[in-house]
């Protein structure tokens, strides 16, 4: 029998872009040696026809790790320095590596994982091979495409400003994130939150409270900004207060909608008991309203860090992320504009994170974080 | 303990009025166990409901314990065991079962013993630890029956307690549920869909017919208080049985 019919279809395909990229050599004009490109080759054709040996799962895993990894690190070595001069044998052969490394996730995710602490790892190995993966493409287009660095600096750029910036990132930070979000973000949720009891509790309230809240929520930010930077000065006072105006109506929409959740039947229960009204909010209306205020607190987590990035730009002292931003743009130092977006970026799936492992432990009871 | 006078329920839907309760003269006494009889649809969730305070009659009186049925929830004069567990998730069973004694503001050490009674007494010993949704759909039932026992209400009102149950678990919760009465002189009204189980339970049938919800046929049963399960072969129960069954047909067939 034909042994290609055998092969998994990415190691074909990495077969069939090897054999391209034979064609169209050399790699570089004048950046790679023979002996690298040699080996580029033949760790392409090892993980290409590494299947075929019905190798253990392990073992095959680290021939085909090796195999996609190996080849993009020369590679994208060789081109630095040489941008814009990449031929079809580069575009090839990268996409050969990314098959292996596609091959490699599909072996991983079909893997039995033999104990708990394997299982946890393979499930973190999967997606960071992927999230490494966007960034080695991202290198490999902008360097082999010579695609100018003050449209989109390559990941590699970035990540040596972030190293060399950190004082400065960390200042903008705990400006940005640590004074004007958390501020923000903690007492629009507590006024959201409040205001959505007491017109729960009030009805002429809701009646009065609820369209004022929908006008707030669509106050455009740009025209808010400035004016709490005339109420409360340049510093972070004024950015919280935005952060406040942003989060404060998907908080009290979401938690008004919370507070009808609980069911009919469950009300009665508490009725027959002579219960009051703050003993069903707290041991029945709050419980059930749980998963639509994590809901709103997911979405303000979200809301706050944009609202106090975009609110620096209108009047800020010498600090922060959206500070940072509008400057450097002035200035073209395009790379330290993405390094803050990549720290917002980070910070913005930490704070979401932390939120969504909070949510769970405390609405494990709700069908879908149980599962049933 | 329960005195019903021409009572009269119609519920305003949005394709027009609903008759669930037409003329409702009904006396229960204190100590009494009555059972509620009827096809589905003829108002004895909502004869229930306006007895627990959480229906409002149109028409006529309804007096419990003496007072209105607002005054007597006010008092917590009854434990209500709802057609469906209704438990917290988000609470054990027996957090669930601890709910009422932690609204009146019985002392944690006193809430402690008295769940743990209950659990026992309705076969849930060593689940108090797990959450509803870890149980069966019977046990929930049990749990929920549990809850309705736990503060120790004059009268119980059951919607349905056992519907859900298979046969031999409800055989053995009927006879506890009987010696749980004469033990403890409550009033109990309770309604099934069995008629042997309302003739084993009751002291009063009470046999409703539905469009509008009515009381067709209330019978004061003979049998003794003290039931062992096997007096379910007598002939009297049979007779009681069989009377019992006529007056579903014959409600049945107003109908026609
Ligand atoms: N909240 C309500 N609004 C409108 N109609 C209602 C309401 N509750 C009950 N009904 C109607 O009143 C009638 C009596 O209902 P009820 O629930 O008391 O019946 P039931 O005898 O308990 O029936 P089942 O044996 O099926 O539980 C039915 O026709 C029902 O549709
Ligand atoms: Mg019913």
């Amino acid at each position: 029998m034909n042994p290609i019919a055998l092969l998994p279809w990415q190691s074909v395909a990495a077969l069939l872009a090897a054999i391209v990229a034979l064609a169209g050599l050399p790699i570089l004009p004048d950046g790679m040696a023979p002996a690298s490109t040699a080996l580029v080759f033949l760790l392409v054709l090892t993980g290409a026809l590494v299947p075929l040996l019905r190798l253990p799962t392990a073992t095959e895993s680290f021939v085909l790790f090796a195999a996609a990894h190996g080849p993009v690190y020369l590679l994208l070595s060789g081109i630095t320095g040489h941008e814009g001069q990449a031929g079809l044998a580069f575009f090839a052969l990268v996409a050969a590596s990314w098959l292996i490394a596609w091959r490699l996730v599909t072996v991983l995710s079909l893997a039995r994982p033999t104990s708990r602490p394997m299982g946890t790892l393979l499930r973190l190995v999967v997606p960071t091979l992927f999230g490494v993966w966007l960034l080695l493409l991202w290198e490999a287009i902008v360097r082999g495409a010579g695609i100018p660095f003050i449209l989109l600096p390559p990941p590699s750029l970035i990540g040596v400003r972030i190293a060399n910036s950190l004082p400065i990132l960390a200042a903008d930070v705990q400006q940005t994130i640590f004074k004007s979000v958390f501020a923000g973000y903690f007492m629009g949720c507590a006024a959201g939150f409040s205001v959505a009891i007491l017109a729960d509790r009030f009805v002429f309230l809701r009646r009065g409270l609820m369209p004022i809240g929908n006008m707030v929520s669509a106050l455009p930010i740009i025209g808010v900004a400035p004016i709490m930077v005339m109420w409360f000065g340049f510093d972070w006072p004024s950015k919280a207060a935005v952060v406040v105006i942003m989060t404060f109506f998907p908080m009290l929409v979401n938690t008004v909608a919370g507070l009808t959740a609980a069911g009919s039947m469950e009300r009665d229960l508490m009725r027959t008991y002579a219960a009051g009204y703050w003993q069903t909010l707290w041991k029945l209306r709050l419980p059930a309203a749980a998963p639509f205020i994590f809901n709103a607190l997911k979405i303000n987590s979200t809301l706050a860090l944009i609202g106090a990035i975009v609110a620096e730009f209108f009047g800020t002292p010498v600090v922060g992320m959206g500070f940072r931003i509008s400057t450097e743009v002035g200035r073209m130092n395009v790379d330290m504009v993405w390094a803050e977006i990549a720290v917002a970026a980070l910070a913005g799936s930490i704070f979401y994170g932390v939120l969504a492992l909070i949510e769970r432990a405390v609405t494990f009871w709700h069908p879908s974080v149980r599962g049933g | 303990m329960i005195s019903a006078k021409g009572l009269d329920l119609t519920f305003q839907t949005g394709d027009g009025p609903v008759h669930a309760l037409s003329n409702v003269d009904l006396e229960i006494g204190k100590g009494e166990f009555v059972s509620f009889i009827g096809p589905s649809g003829c108002g004895k969730t909502t004869f229930l409901r306006v007895i627990a305070d959480l229906e409002q009659p149109t028409g006529g009186a309804i007096t419990v314990n003496g007072m209105s049925p607002q005054e007597a929830r006010r008092r917590r004069a009854y434990g209500y065991v709802f057609q469906a567990a209704a438990l917290y998730p988000w609470r054990t069973i027996e957090k669930n079962v601890a709910l009422p004694l932690e609204i009146m503001g019985i002392s944690a050490a006193e809430q402690r013993e008295r769940v743990k009674r209950t659990l026992d007494l309705v076969n849930l010993t060593g689940f108090g630890k797990k959450f509803p949704w870890q149980l069966s759909g019977g046990m929930q039932q049990r749990a929920s029956i549990a809850r309705a026992l736990a503060f120790d209400a004059d009268l119980l009102l059951m919607d349905e307690p056992f519907g859900a149950l298979d046969e031999i678990v409800r055989d053995h919760l009927n006879e506890q549920l009987l010696e749980l009465w004469a033990r403890t002189n409550k009033t109990i009204c309770f309604v099934t869909h069995s008629i042997p189980e309302a003739v084993y339970l009751s002291t009063k049938i009470v046999v409703m017919s539905p469009r509008p919800g009515r009381v067709t046929d209330v019978i004061n049963s003979t049998l003794p208080k003290e039931r062992p399960l096997d007096i379910r072969e007598s002939t009297e129960f049979l007779a009681i049985a069989h009377r019992v069954r006529e007056g579903l047909r014959a409600g049945q067939s107003y109908e026609d």
